[in-house]
């Protein structure tokens, strides 16, 4: 702030109107760098999705949309058969558990964090939580094989196939503890600090008023929750729901360590399987064909289109809830 | 899962809730009713106050655990990777290469924290300028019309899965040429361009407007408004959003598996426009776990150790940046 008076200080009347065209030509230089980066923010997205459909347009042009419903992933050359069925299950099956799992419990830490904590237990407990979100999806992969598989494989899926076993997704427990199952748990654990974080904000943004004037007409704390926060809040911790999601339907490192890259579709979670993403993560650097490599690329594609759905939901559902916080 | 809400276990005991008090009086028939007669008395809860209290206790308690979970599981995660690691982390585990020999225990990771860091670096400072000149876009110039697609652009990169990061920057720089150090730079800029550009927003949108109006009463030009007040006013938040973007970019591993995994893993090198990829340690640590041979999973595990260490410490001096920066406003 010392520097701007200097900065401001009086000029000599000599000096001014070099000054004046000085300034001039030091505003539009401004401007321009920043709308020419702005305008490459633009341009980067519309490159990536250019990118990816020109390296998938020889498996677009090959094999046209029956590509999605086509289970068969055979990229040698006899068959040279490729299909994003699987992907699309295991990218749908993985995405579903996490999700499951990480709404209600991120929107319970929020909760926590918003409005059941002390000030300082706030404190720390939700930059721990927000660090959870800053371990690397490959630390949390190779943790991911070597400590849950083998805890996973050894207890959790014996247990609840014996318990839940008659819902088909709950099958017998193979010999690995790799497959959709643990990269569900390991998306969750990617999801919630982001649902948790985004939530615990638009809780907090909630007018302290309203919450106080429910307590002062003696409604407990779970009440002014139902009645107050959460209706106001809904569809903010829906569009954080949907981010989310947009991580867990993208990741593809920790999903590929841990999801053991199946090629066929199977009805037990405990089974393996490979998404969209990890596919093209666990193939792109051996595939050696033509068609191989657009195949993937047509993955990408695919994965691109779900991603865009994903994000710009959540986007309208944050718009709508900003005009509606905004309209209080 | 065991502690979703409203099956958690109700032995917690939480604060007092708003209305009334659970004394051991009598019920009485209400705060008006006739059977009260002293109004300071404490109120007795009904049972359906009762049973409306257990149920937000309840919650409550499986708030309280749901929060516990993730500090358990981050715990867990964390402690793994430092008993792991502690067979191998030494001085020279940092600072020499691999064995000599194939699959022999012993060496270091040097070639990969040093290419790691040159990758990042050079990431960094890509990203950084980009980013902070979209913030100010955003904030200084842009208007009604052009603010929103450039804020969902930037929104949609921050969502844009980081393989397909890596797939479009394969495309654009190692198709018919070679994978380099800087291809993985300019991968991990994309990562952290938004991070940066909508930090920055942020905290430019937290300068106050007096600052700006009294630099233009001053007669001061809208340039130097920018880089004399409004930027260094804002300069340890950004500080902290590139510190934050930096410690999420130097994780990314799914750019990095096609773009910078050719490279002689016995050599320290700092070029990363050389014609082979730059070593580096979230590769290093794929690897190692897709492979089956126990001495590289030690050597993963404390590569692992390194990594998590360096950028929950980021996390941590950006944090505490930030909070001296929101003390001192």
């Amino acid at each position: 702030m010392i520097g701007s008076i200097r900065l401001a200080g009086p000029r000599t009347a000599g000096s001014r109107s070099r000054g004046r065209s000085a300034d001039r030509i030091g505003d539009a230089v401004m401007y321009g760098l920043c709308l020419l980066a702005a305008l490459l923010a633009v341009a980067a997205i519309v490159a990536i999705a250019y990118q990816m459909i020109h390296g998938a347009s020889a498996s677009i042009s090959h094999f046209g949309l029956g590509f999605l419903g086509h289970a068969t992933w055979r990229p040698n050359p006899p068959f040279e058969s490729f299909g994003a069925a699987t992907f699309l299950y295991g990218t749908a099956i993985t995405s579903a558990i996490a999700m499951l799992l990480s709404v209600p419990l991120g929107i319970s830490i929020a909760v926590y964090l918003a409005m059941v904590a002390p000030r300082r237990v706030r404190g720390v407990i939700g930059p721990l939580v927000e660090m959870l979100a800053a371990i690397p999806s490959v630390i949390l992969g190779f943790w991911g094989i070597i400590v849950l598989a083998p805890f996973l494989q050894a207890h959790l899926e014996p247990f609840l196939h014996s318990v839940l076993g008659f819902l088909p997704f709950f099958g017998p427990t193979p010999t690995t503890g790799t497959g959709l199952f643990i990269a569900g748990l390991i998306l969750t654990i990617m999801v919630v600090p982001i649902i948790a974080s985004i939530s615990r904000d638009i809780f907090l943004s909630v007018p302290r008023e309203l919450q106080e004037g429910a307590t002062a007409l003696g409604a407990t704390r779970w009440e002014v929750l139902r009645g107050v926060v959460l209706p106001i809040s809904a569809s903010g911790v829906a569009a954080a729901s949907f981010l989310g999601l947009g991580r867990a339907l993208g990741e593809a490192i920790a999903v590929t360590q841990v999801i053991g890259a199946g090629n066929a579709i199977h009805g037990s979670w405990f089974q393996t399987g490979d998404t969209l993403a990890s596919r093209i993560a666990d193939q792109f650097a051996g595939a050696t064909s033509k068609l191989d490599i657009s195949s993937l690329f047509y993955l990408g594609v695919i994965l691109l289109a779900i991603e865009l759905v994903a994000n710009i939901s959540a986007q309208l559902i944050s718009r709508g809830f900003e005009r509606r916080v905004a309209a209080r | 899962m065991t502690d979703l809400p409203g099956s958690g276990p109700e032995t917690s005991d939480p604060p007092p809730t708003g209305a009334g008090s659970t004394g051991e009086e009598p019920p009485s028939t209400g705060l008006f009713g006739t059977d009260v007669t002293d109004p300071f008395d404490p109120l007795a809860p009904s049972d359906h106050l009762r049973r409306r209290q257990f149920v937000s206790r309840l919650f409550t308690a499986g708030q309280t655990t749901a929060a516990a979970l993730a500090v358990a599981v981050l715990g867990v995660v964390v402690y793994s990777v430092a008993a792991r690691a502690a067979s191998v982390l030494s001085i020279g585990f940092l600072t020499s290469g691999p064995p000599t020999t194939l699959n022999a225990p012993g060496g270091g990771v040097a070639p990969e924290i040093v290419g790691t860091i040159v990758i990042v670096a050079l990431g960094a400072v890509i990203a950084t300028p980009m980013g902070i000149l979209i913030g100010l876009y955003l904030t200084e110039f842009a208007g009604r019309r052009s603010g929103p697609p450039i804020r969902l652009a930037l929104d949609l990169l921050n969502g844009m899965p980081s393989i397909l990061i890596g797939l479009f920057v394969f495309g654009l720089l190692v198709v018919g040429h070679h994978q380099s150090g800087f291809a993985a730079s300019v991968a991990l800029a994309i990562i952290m361009l938004p991070l940066i550009a909508r930090g920055t927003q942020e905290v430019l949108l937290l300068v106050p407007v007096s600052l700006r109006e009294a630099a233009q009463a001053l007669g001061v030009s809208r340039w130097r408004t920018v880089l004399g007040v409004v930027l260094p006013a804002a300069r340890s938040g950004i500080l902290t959003s590139t510190v934050l973007a930096v410690a999420r970019a130097a994780g990314e591993t799914a750019p990095l598996i096609f773009l910078s995994t050719i490279y002689n893993p016995n050599i320290v090198s700092l070029n990363p426009f050389s014609h082979e990829g730059l070593p580096n340690i979230p590769f290093y640590i794929f690897t190692a776990s897709e492979a089956d041979e126990a001495s590289g999973f030690a050597r993963a595990w404390g590569a692992a150790f390194v990594l998590l260490a360096a950028i929950l410490l980021a996390n941590i001096a950006a944090r505490a940046l930030n909070r001296r920066s929101s003390l001192s406003r």
